[in-house]
């Protein structure tokens, strides 16, 4: 056998690329299992197209799971590709941009004939027109060796080609020294009940991992050693897990049912087949006939003393406006969820987007404002769900949530929370009448409290606190139908400064980077990482520069004045085109300056320190 | 071929055989000397009483639950026009509640938009008036999680079939334990004056000035295409009707829907009266019940079934008797079908009663069987345990 040398990198990024059918979101996923247990900090992004099974061989059936990870502290999916692992034509050419010149690319060289040049609209070969010079090429013959490999089993054609990518996934592994195991007792479990495909498969992956070792063409193996994160018990997660786990917590800390109504829609369905697992945990899941119906039932359950959730993406939260001012005006606990895709209208189902900002803030008739939470990273999503769902209840109010497709499918290493130490979560129900009508004992339902101007929750089924509210415009403190001018005004007023009152529950804001530095970059949403991993290198470089992340967009922290101040230019990054930029000229007249990405994928962190060199360098 | 979609043309003399169509949705023409008199003005429903005024002094019939009517009105002043049958209705409500012997405070009335959908304001038990065709979602959600809570859904034509379309048809299949009572006016009230999905072809309204040319929907047929298991049809004019129908619905485990034909007095004024004024009630409208014959008209006529249709047979000429006639079955859907399409026939009278009642579960009550079912397979869950859920792995 010949000896490989081995050389340890600090990090690294991956890019697993196919057809849709060819089960490459499945490899990455192995491929992070592998890559979490060999204790690197790590990021994924798949990448896949919004139809099902796009014709086979063409580019725009091209499926991608970008995983980045190292030593290091690992913010985002990676900027420029060291590996791309490409099945076919079309998967090399959509995604060889993303490959840093003198990068690997690992290609399946049976897959490049003529006609799947032709799927590809391709004129010439890419293997042998020289447009893959600037690369270090790797060509496996995977569909012959895999055929080879499971000749003598009673697998079909298509059974056999379908399992290349367990070939592929075990050179890989191989190449980048990952433990094999992780993925071998996954698939002694999924295919514990098909043994002939399981043992398939294990061969297939094992021969992969061999051929990596015996074959000459590779004279090098990588190594990333363990990063070093903060001591505990660790999972890989994914946003959407997290998310779904937040507001499992809520229901456990807070006592509160959870009925969670929802219309199946990209990429936010995960969350709904995530709760629908959790009925043991008190979450109550209904697929409603439609988006509108999906958060009347969160309402309607909201109404009855539980916690309604409703979850969609953008154009689901376009359907829904009319009932989130229901949920204003009649000062239920709701929690709205996005998770964002790139709009507007069908947009980039399956793409990242931050587009539904002013959307969250402004998207409903009337003056109906609520709070707005944002998720950072895929574990933070964990945090913003409870957050949510506290604030929606101490401050009896509609909330929204803002995740995106990143964040949703993205994953990463997940310190497990312990329960104990998620913030206190108080429920009070209204028990008694809280007003007098002549002489008369009454339940007035607008009566509020003095700290946080919320109202109180009184459930059906208490004797003497029948109430009826609703949409029409409701009489300060009795709740009753007004249409008195001053009146309005003043409920008007006091709705949107109850909302503001959540900033007592704002912690202050953290300025990461340089505090010294003239430059501010403010952030909110999944764009942290790469900010952060951007400013970290821009200060490597010597570009002095801040960066602060805003996880509640509104109410903005009561500090962000205070903050600002302390720099005199400012940098506002975000997957859009221009959103929170509007809120910030808006709110404090200093000169943010704009930066936006509109391409369905989010930033990378040399984008970031690449401007930063630009402004202050 | 459904009761509604032949294209006779207007006037000319049904040359159909009985049991088949006449034209959609047109208003039967009565037999002379039975019109309404020009420019009557309609008398008062039962039970109304001008805004403001305190409620009638009525007998209040003390229920089980020891709550007179009285306890079941808000001290809201009630703001439909004088003359509504809308009054009727909330009157009907009223005197009914305290007979079912529900504690007002698990009573919830949840509405949607419209004249109709004020209603909760006017009761005094818990309520939310919530926004255009939505009421379902919301008494869904409710209900799915506060089973023990008795829900009225209170509609109307436009906001249950039109706007609300998609709703009304999902909680009939959902069969959520509830109880819907749609006000069918044909027409919209609060927007003064459109016309509305159950309105008759051809009629001129402010946003038809030359007449509709929608194709109207037949509110018990669709329900039942829905797979609704309890569909009824009763009207303001008969409080007593009404309240039977109404106290059957909440009897009914799963979704009671009532349709309630109601006059709105200002812009559709006189749409029921075929059925439900004295001159012309008896001929126009049949009340039907299950086990009993399909009998009208004060006994002298009846309907038998010939085919798949129903025929009116004259029960005094000695041709035809009492036996002849159809015996309704309400478990049927077969016969709900074919009764749900006798509407609006010049030669059979409008039916009144339960079309069609099934026993099946309901929504609230298997969702909730499903949360206990999988609490018992997998215990309660525990939320360290889910967190550490999986591969997990420990960093020194």
């Amino acid at each position: 056998m010949p000896s490989k040398t081995v050389e340890i990198l600090p990090e690294a990024t991956v890019l697993f690329a196919g057809d849709s059918g060819d089960g490459m979101q499945l490899t990455g996923t192995q491929f992070t299992m592998a890559t979490a247990h060999a204790m690197n900090d790590l990021a994924t992004l798949p990448d896949f197209p919004a139809e099902i099974r796009a014709p086979v061989g063409t580019t725009y059936g091209v499926s991608g799971f970008q995983l980045h990870f190292g030593s290091v502290d690992i913010r985002t999916p990676g900027d420029e590709v060291d590996l791309l692992v490409a099945m076919n034509p079309a998967a090399l050419i959509v995604n060889l941009d993303r490959v840093r010149p003198g990068g690997t690319v690992l290609v399946n060289s049976n897959a490049f004939e003529k006609k799947d040049l032709k799927l590809a609209n391709l004129a010439s070969n890419p293997l042998e027109d020289g447009s893959l010079d600037k690369f270090r090429v790797i060509q496996v013959e995977l569909t012959r060796l895999t055929r080879e490999t499971l000749k003598d089993t009673d697998l079909n054609q298509k059974q056999i080609d379908r399992s290349k990518n367990m070939f592929a996934l075990g050179l890989a592994l191989w190449l980048y020294s990952r433990p094999i195991e992780p993925a071998q007792r996954w698939l002694e479990s999924k295919f514990a009940r098909k043994p002939e495909i399981r043992d398939a498969n294990l061969e297939l992956l094992k021969k992969g991992f061999h051929f990596g070792e015996t074959t000459e063409q590779f004279v090098t193996r990588y190594e990333v050693t363990p990063a070093t994160l903060p001591p505990g018990r660790y999972r890989a997660v994914q946003g959407v897990q997290a998310l779904a786990m937040g507001i499992v917590a809520a229901a456990n800390k807070s006592g509160l049912p959870i009925t969670y109504g929802s219309y199946p829609i990209t990429p936010a369905s995960d969350l709904l087949h995530a709760l629908s697992r959790y009925k043991n945990h008190g979450i109550m899941t209904i697929q409603a006939e439609d988006e509108i119906a999906a958060i009347g039932m969160a309402i309607g359950a909201s109404f009855g003393g539980a916690l309604g959730i409703t979850g969609t993406s953008g154009p689901g939260v376009a359907l829904k406006g009319e009932a989130m001012g229901l949920a204003h005006i009649t000062e239920l606990p709701l929690v709205i969820v996005n998770v964002q895709r790139g709009g507007p209208s069908t947009g980039l189902p399956t793409k990242t987007e931050q587009s539904d900002l002013m959307q969250a803030l402004f998207g409903r008739n009337g003056d109906a404002p609520m709070p707005v939470i944002a998720a950072s990273t895929p574990g933070d999503c964990f945090e913003v769900a409870y957050e949510a769902c506290r604030i929606a209840v101490k401050y009896m109010t509609p909330v929204v949530l803002l995740s995106d497709g990143y964040l949703a499918n993205g994953s990463e290493p997940w310190l497990i929370p312990d329960p104990d130490d998620l913030r206190e979560f108080d429920v009070s129900f209204a028990t008694e009448t809280n007003a007098e009508v002549e002489g008369k004992p009454v339940f007035h339902p607008y009566v509020r409290d003095q700290k946080t101007l919320a109202r109180p929750w009184a459930k059906p089924g208490v004797p003497g606190l029948e109430h009826r509210i609703g949409g029409l415009e409701k009489a300060d403190g009795t709740g009753n139908v007004s249409y008195d001018a001053a009146n309005h005004e003043k409920m008007t007023r006091l709705r949107a400064e109850k909302v503001e009152r959540v900033q007592q529950d704002i912690k202050p804001l953290e300025v990461f980077g340089d505090k010294d530095a003239d430059l501010l970059i403010i952030g909110w949403g999944s764009t942290r990482g790469a900010i952060e991993a951007g400013v970290t290198r821009a200060l490597n470089a010597g570009h002095k520069a801040a960066a602060v992340h805003l996880r509640w967009v509104h109410p903005l922290p009561p500090d962000l004045g205070e903050v600002l101040s302390q720099y005199s230019s400012f940098l506002v990054p975000e997957l859009n085109n221009g959103q929170l930029v509007r809120i910030l000229r808006d709110r404090f007249l200093l000169p943010f300056e704009a930066m936006n990405k509109i391409q369905g994928r989010p930033f990378g962190p040399s984008e970031i320190a690449n401007k930063i060199a630009e402004m202050v360098g | 071929m459904s009761d509604n979609d032949s294209k006779k043309p207007q006037g000319r003399k049904p040359k159909l055989p009985p049991g088949m169509g006449t034209p959609a949705g047109k208003k039967p023409t009565l037999p002379p000397g039975m019109g309404k008199p020009a420019g009557r003005k309609p008398s008062m429903p039962p039970g109304a009483k001008p805004p403001g005024a305190p409620p009638p002094g009525m007998p209040s019939g003390d229920g089980a639950s020891g709550l007179t009517r009285a306890d079941f009105s808000s001290d809201q002043d009630v703001r439909w026009c004088p003359g509504c049958g809308d009054y009727a209705i909330l009157a009907t409500v009223q005197r009914l509640m305290p007979e079912l012997g529900v504690p007002r405070e698990n009573v919830v009335f949840i509405s949607g938009i419209g004249c109709s959908s004020r209603f909760p304001y006017y009761m005094n038990t818990y309520g939310m008036h919530s926004i255009h065709g939505r009421a379902p979602t919301i008494a869904t959600g409710l209900k799915a999680s506060r089973p023990d809570l008795d829900i009225w859904m209170i509609t109307g034509d436009g906001d249950s079939l039109s706007i609300g379309g998609n709703h009304i048809i999902h909680i009939m299949r959902r069969n959520v334990d509830l109880q819907i009572i749609m006000f069918n006016n044909q027409i919209y009230g609060l927007t003064k004056g459109q016309y509305s999905p159950t309105s008759e072809v051809g009629k001129v309204t402010k946003s038809t000035p030359f007449g509709s040319i929608d194709h109207p929907f037949n509110p018990i047929a669709l329900v039942l295409g829905a797979d609704s298991a309890f569909a009824a049809r009763t009207m303001d004019r008969d409080p007593k009707h009404m309240k039977e129908i109404l106290q059957q619905a909440h009897a009914f485990k799963g979704t009671g829907f009532v349709e309630v034909y109601q006059n709105c007095n200002i812009f559709n004024d006189g749409a029921f009266f075929d059925v439900t004024e004295k001159a012309t009630k008896s001929e126009r409208a049949v009340f039907f019940e299950h086990g009993k014959p399909l009998v009208y008209a004060g006994g002298k006529k009846g309907l038998r079934l010939e085919g798949f249709h129903l025929q009116s047979i004259d029960l005094e000429e000695g041709n035809w008797g009492v036996d002849d006639c159809l015996v309704y079955d309400e478990t049927s859907r077969e016969l709900a079908t074919i009764l749900a399409r006798v509407y609006w026939r010049d030669n059979l009278p409008q039916p009144f009663g339960v079309f069609y009642r099934e026993d099946r579960p309901s929504y609230d009550a298997q969702v909730n069987e499903q949360v206990q079912a999988v609490i018992e397979q997998r215990g309660k869950g525990s939320l360290a345990d889910l967190l550490a859920e999986g591969d997990t792995w420990v960093v020194e």
